[in-house]
């Protein structure tokens, strides 16, 4: 394609927290600090900053970008927010991609950053907003509705259970006990899940993903530079995104063409014929449960409707033949919108450095594909990345 | 160095912190108001909801009825052609018994949102709405439903104009062909 390879060199998180005292400017430096020491790199090798974070309501800062680019690194220098809701976590990634494939600059560091908490009474209010202004809007929708109804849609057309999706937050859970950065790691039993709330049937409160304050960063490099820095870079093999109509109530919603679309693009890129063969480890985006397994098939990572028996089977544990979500997901480690993908990244390169402690999957993975999905059940972003470098 | 996230920073904070006064915070509650233009198409479709009737656009070329109408097809990217009225039953696409209101307020009785497949529009086309005068656990996916509206007087032209769908009695019945005649 006439671009450069790109490297992850480094990679930074901070606590996610149902509420922290840190402001959104604090997180994204703890997380930019983080990520260039864990590059060995300092502020002034950096050439240009991609930032991601989702809508200025949850804050009520307008400009958030703005307000954000100290604490992200971004004095003086190309500094640029990205935003496509809850895919931008992925999306910012494919941005600095961009930076640094392009030839524009050696290096780039990605941060992503949210603070949910201080919206009162509840966040989830905040998304009132994302509904059709005229047509739907005054039908007082809330978030959970169409979490409820594509869930709903899936489980009718392919026959599955409420049971056997349940499986994907105590899989979730439990892998977020490892994750130093979790909020809600848990042993739990599918029993357990299932005798919690139903906010919205079919949707069990422990089912839902938690409001959280947080920040994800990586730092992306060009290939000679890596090859300065590390011994184990990490290769950004391919990106992908694609986003499908706001017209929602026209399309079928139990499965993501767009998601399908996305993966294909990066899949090409990474020279993937056959994803289910050449990807060892996946993070697909888990705000619900059943969108982990929706995904994976979007990902054609599991053939249509197939992901629940697959996870019942346990392939998808973190022993399995096909770990995923081995981080804890936005289940069990928390869902800072676009830190919660940017934190996938982040589980992408300790995974595949072997650095990932007491998460890490046996048997040396090779490869792996992060995605994360947004806006009115609409876009996704897709990364591919791996141990070798792409020819 | 290694990558490891060894120890991460962060100070998360619990209720009492607050209660104790152990932070400071400071409050904001923004005013703010629109208007919001509701458009050529919308416009159309919230005059004919006032009247008691759901309308359409048509797209010639790939010959979808789409509901909410608009003035250009997003797939086709041209201008639509015709409007065209459908009707007020449809089929239960997907739905969820809910019981959280937009604000997080908990609801002892379930609203119930769904998308309903219209009659008379391109297959597969729904809108967003409410099911009512239904036992929640008799609601099913392909259940056959009709519009319940406001009476005329009281109606504004908002989607609100129907109160909810109800389903239909004895409404296994088959789903009416898209419209044959479309007018102007």
């Amino acid at each position: 394609m006439g671009m450069r390879r790109v490297a992850v060199v480094g990679a930074g998180i901070t606590k996610f927290m149902r509420r922290a005292l840190e402001t959104p400017k604090e997180l994204a430096w703890l997380a930019s600090k983080a990520a260039l020491d864990s590059a060995g790199m300092s502020l002034d090798q950096i050439q240009g900053v991609v930032h991601g974070t989702a809508p200025d309501a949850f804050d009520g800062l307008h400009m958030k970008g703005e307000y954000l680019s100290d604490g992200s690194g971004g004095w003086k220098k190309p500094y640029l927010r990205c935003y496509v809701g809850g895919g931008t976590g992925v999306y910012a990634i494919a941005q600095g991609w961009f930076h640094v494939a392009s030839g524009l600059f050696d290096t780039a560091l990605v941060v992503c950053e949210e603070k949910m908490s201080t919206c009162l009474p509840h966040p989830q209010a905040a998304f009132l907003t994302i509904f059709d202004n005229i047509t739907e809007q005054p039908l007082k929708p809330n978030l959970l509705w169409i979490f409820a109804l594509e869930q709903n849609r899936y489980m009718a057309r392919h026959g599955i259970t409420v049971e056997e999706i349940a499986r994907v937050s105590v899989k979730n859970k439990h892998n977020a006990l490892g994750h130093p950065s979790a909020q809600l790691g848990a042993e739990l039993t599918v029993k357990d899940v299932l005798a919690s709330e139903i906010m919205a049937w079919p949707v069990h409160r422990l089912m839902v993903s938690p409001t959280s304050d947080g920040a994800a960063a990586v730092v992306l490099v060009a290939e000679d530079v890596a090859k300065t820095l590390t011994d184990q870079p990490i290769w950004v093999q391919g990106v992908g995104w694609c986003l499908d109509s706001t017209y929602w109530t026209n399309r079928d919603l139990y499965y993501p063409e767009y998601v399908e679309k996305a993966a294909w693009m990066a899949y090409k890129m990474a020279g993937i014929r056959e994803p289910r063969k050449e990807i060892n480890i996946a993070e697909p985006y888990d705000p619900f449960a059943y969108k982990e397994l929706h995904h994976l098939e979007g990902l054609q990572l599991a053939p249509k409707g197939q992901a629940p028996k697959l996870l019942a089977d346990g392939v998808f544990d973190r022993d399995g033949d096909l770990p995923v979500c081995p981080s804890g997901g936005l289940l069990g480690v928390g869902n800072p919108i676009a830190a919660a993908g940017t934190m996938k990244i982040c589980e992408l390169f300790w995974q595949l450095r072997g650095e990932a402690g007491a998460r890490q999957v046996p048997g040396k993975p090779r490869r792996g594909v992060a995605q994360a999905w947004g806006d009115l059940m609409q876009v996704g972003t897709v990364v591919v990345m791996g141990t070798e470098q792409p020819a | 160095m290694s990558g490891k996230p060894e120890t991460v920073r962060g100070t998360p904070l619990e209720t009492a912190d607050f209660k104790k006064g152990k932070v400071f915070t400071v409050s904001y509650v923004p005013k703010l108001e629109y208007n919001w233009d509701t458009g050529v198409a919308v416009g159309r479709y919230l005059e004919e909801l006032k009247n008691g009737r759901l309308i359409a656009r048509v797209c010639h070329r790939c010959q979808r009825v789409m509901i909410p109408p608009r003035m250009f097809c997003e797939r086709c990217f041209r201008p639509t052609d015709d409007w065209a009225y459908v009707q007020d039953t449809g089929t239960v696409n997907t739905f969820s018994l809910c019981y959280v209101s937009w604000d997080v307020r908990r609801l002892k009785q379930p609203e119930i949102p769904a998308v309903i497949e219209i009659d008379g529009a391109a297959p597969g086309m729904g809108i967003m709405h409410k099911l009512g005068k239904v036992n929640p656990k008799q609601v099913r996916v392909g259940m056959r439903v009709r519009a319940v509206w406001k009476p005329a007087a009281q109606r504004t032209g908002s989607i609100t104009d129907i109160l909810y769908f109800e389903p239909i009695k004895g409404g296994a019945g088959k789903p009416a062909k898209p419209a044959a005649k479309r007018k102007k």
